[in-house]
């Protein structure tokens, strides 16, 4: 690891009664990085995020997020994260600013701190005409955008992107990946699951989950380079289908 | 306590703009009002009616002249006997009976005092009642008149008495009513509503995800209900007094500091709900269907408790409406105070402790297992 790690997972179990979600995971993000957490749907990639995100407790291993334990300090966890979700963040009912002052508020900023990220936010993603617009009346590329935009608001060390992209256009999703890599050029290290593979190749460095199991881990390049394959796609593939063999 | 204030007016916001809420919310409690208590305090006309005279005076003559002369009262028929009262009322024949007692004239004139019999057929409590006023008012217009000449201590005494329904149960009683249903509505029915829908949405994980704590998040989306629940309440017992007449017999503060009390026993089972399901349908239907129509049916709101089969009277114990409208009906109809409605109250506080504690458990273990989304684990599971 180059640079200090913000996000240190060791032996990470959870278990729900006899079934393991995460079975032994281990991994660290550092400051800046974009990392892509992959895995087929149920493989435990939502586990993993819930206990990153303070949301549930690890069964075992020590998990530690910008520098707090999800055991203890669940509350600090919480403050220096961001989230957004695939499905709408903002509220639809509210105007672009309602939500963006909504948002600074519950993140403790100040209401002179909030009106200046406020001005900067709009301008960066020239949307200042639109403020006193309805979410509802966005159309979605816009909406997650500015969603993201919101969750970093407080300029958090972390953001956790899960599925940011669903249902997005590609040419919204490209300028969405502008906006990561933006993000994490400022020092925000930038935690997003995905299921499409071309944006797992945007990333710096990818894990793919199997039944609970890290099954990979590395840099896009790396990963293609071992399993001798031209795409993530493929590596996905293989490593889903070995995973399908077992069970047979 | 800055991050809850914004999420407040937040919650505020999304009400003031859904004009479907603010309808339910403002135009509900008024619309109600009115329906029950038109219904219930309507004008009568040409109340058909029997006279049973054992005096046959010129006094008993001129009530009754009066009494046919108005536009209420259409005299049916002229009875001889205390036997044929029971008949005719049962007959559906006519709707009140009047009785004059032997020695009315003799009385009057003596002690410048006599009285009248009125019987009314108070099946139907509320024409009842009114049908009741209304005669009572002509006599009593009479008495004054005839009286005021000769001897000014003259008066007619009249005594009422409603049959089948001797306590005239269920006049006043659309107002306790009417509030358990409306309160029951906003506070249970929209705060389920309200907070499912961040659950449908997808809000409810950002919001878990943020500083904000569990218990903030809730507080947060009931405290509008609370203020606007508060609200109604008050508006109902003005409309009450304004419209209707009604006064509050008892300690108004009690009333509604019991109104409050109810409020947070409704808005712990709407959390209750809205823990237990992930659809905003879902919450509607279940508010609805397990918390309106026993509301309305299981109250003692429309029928009387004591008069259903004792299967649904064991229900009805469970019911908190049944215990907030006895309160409400003691406080504010018969002006009694806390001592006379503490066990109710209690019964109402505990309930309230009972459905938070259950939705703080199940809150708890829903964050924990998660149902946010596809649920992958409960699917996979062996």
């Amino acid at each position: 690891m180059k640079e200090e790690a913000v996000i240190s997972v060791s032996h990470l179990y959870k278990r729900f009664g006899h079934f393991t979600a995460n079975d032994d995971l281990c991994f660290e993000v550092g400051r800046g990085e974009i990392f892509g957490f992959l895995g087929a749907n149920g493989a435990g990639k939502t586990t993993a995020m819930r206990i990153l995100c303070g949301l549930s407790k690890p069964t075992s291993g020590d998990v530690k997020v910008a520098g707090f334990d999800v055991y203890t300090q669940t509350d600090h966890i919480k403050r220096n994260i961001g989230y957004m979700s695939q499905r709408f963040s903002l509220y639809e009912d509210l105007t672009v600013l309602e939500n963006i002052r909504l948002y600074g508020g519950i993140y403790g900023l100040s209401r002179q701190k909030i009106r200046e990220k406020s001005a900067q936010l709009l301008s960066r993603l020239e949307m200042e005409h639109m403020q006193n617009s309805l979410i509802k009346s966005l159309p979605l590329g816009w909406r997650q955008k500015l969603a993201f935009s919101v969750a970093i608001v407080h300029d958090p060390p972390i953001v956790f992107l899960d599925e940011p992209t669903g249902g997005v256009d590609p040419l919204t999703r490209r300028q969405f990946w502008n906006m990561i890599y933006e993000a994490a050029h400022r020092g925000i290290t930038i935690f997003v699951t995905t299921h499409y593979m071309d944006e797992a190749e945007y990333c710096d460095r990818i894990s793919i989950m199997v039944d609970g199991q890290i099954a990979a881990i590395g840099t896009p390049a790396d990963l293609k380079a071992s399993y001798g394959v031209s795409s993530i796609n493929e590596v996905f593939i293989i490593l889903a289908r070995g995973r399908q063999a077992v069970t047979e | 306590m800055k991050r809850f204030g914004g999420f407040i007016i937040k919650e505020f916001l999304h009400i003031f703009r859904d004009k479907r809420t603010l309808l339910i919310l403002f135009g509900m409690p008024v619309a109600q009002m009115m329906l029950f208590g038109y219904v219930i305090t309507n004008e009568i006309r040409e109340v058909r009616f029997a006279v049973l005279d054992h005096s046959h005076d010129q006094n008993t003559r001129d009530i009754v002249d009066r009494i046919t002369a108005s536009s209420y009262f259409r005299l049916e028929t002229v009875l001889s006997s205390d036997e044929e009262i029971a008949g005719c009322l049962r007959e559906g024949k006519v709707k009140m009976v009047l009785v004059f007692d032997r020695d009315f004239a003799s009385n009057m004139e003596r002690e410048g005092k006599a009285s009248v019999h009125v019987i009314t057929d108070a099946s139907e409590a509320n024409t009842a009642s009114i049908i009741y006023s209304y005669a009572a008012g002509i006599i009593q217009d009479y008495s004054r008149k005839s009286a005021a000449p000769a001897s000014p201590s003259s008066q007619l005494t009249i005594s009422p008495r409603m049959m089948y329904n001797e306590n005239l149960e269920g006049v006043y009683m659309f107002v306790p009513g009417t509030m358990a249903m409306i309160l029951m509505l906003i506070s249970a029915l929209l705060t389920s509503i309200s907070i499912v829908r961040e659950k449908e949405q997808g809000t409810m994980e950002v919001l878990l995800v943020s500083p904000l704590k569990p218990v903030q998040i809730i507080l947060g989306k009931v405290t509008p209900y609370v203020v606007l629940s508060l609200i109604n309440a008050v508006s109902i017992i003005a409309l009450g007094y304004f419209v209707f007449g009604l006064p509050v017999a008892g300690s108004l503060l009690l009333l509604i500091a019991e109104c409050m009390l109810f409020i947070m026993t409704a808005l712990s089972l709407g959390i209750l709900i809205s823990t237990a399901t992930s659809s905003q349908q879902t919450a509607m239907m279940i508010s609805m269907l397990a918390l309106l129509l026993p509301t309305i049916l299981l109250s003692g709101f429309i029928y009387p408790i004591e008069n259903m089969p004792q299967f649904l009277q064991w229900l009805s114990v469970i019911m908190p409406p049944k215990y907030f409208i006895i309160i409400v009906k003691n406080v504010m109809l018969k002006g009694t105070g806390l001592e006379y409605v503490w066990k109710e109250t209690l019964i109402l506080a505990g309930m309230t402790l009972f459905f938070l504690g259950l939705s703080a458990r199940k809150f708890k273990v829903r964050i924990d297992v998660k149902t946010g989304r596809k649920g992958p684990f409960k699917r996979k599971e062996p």
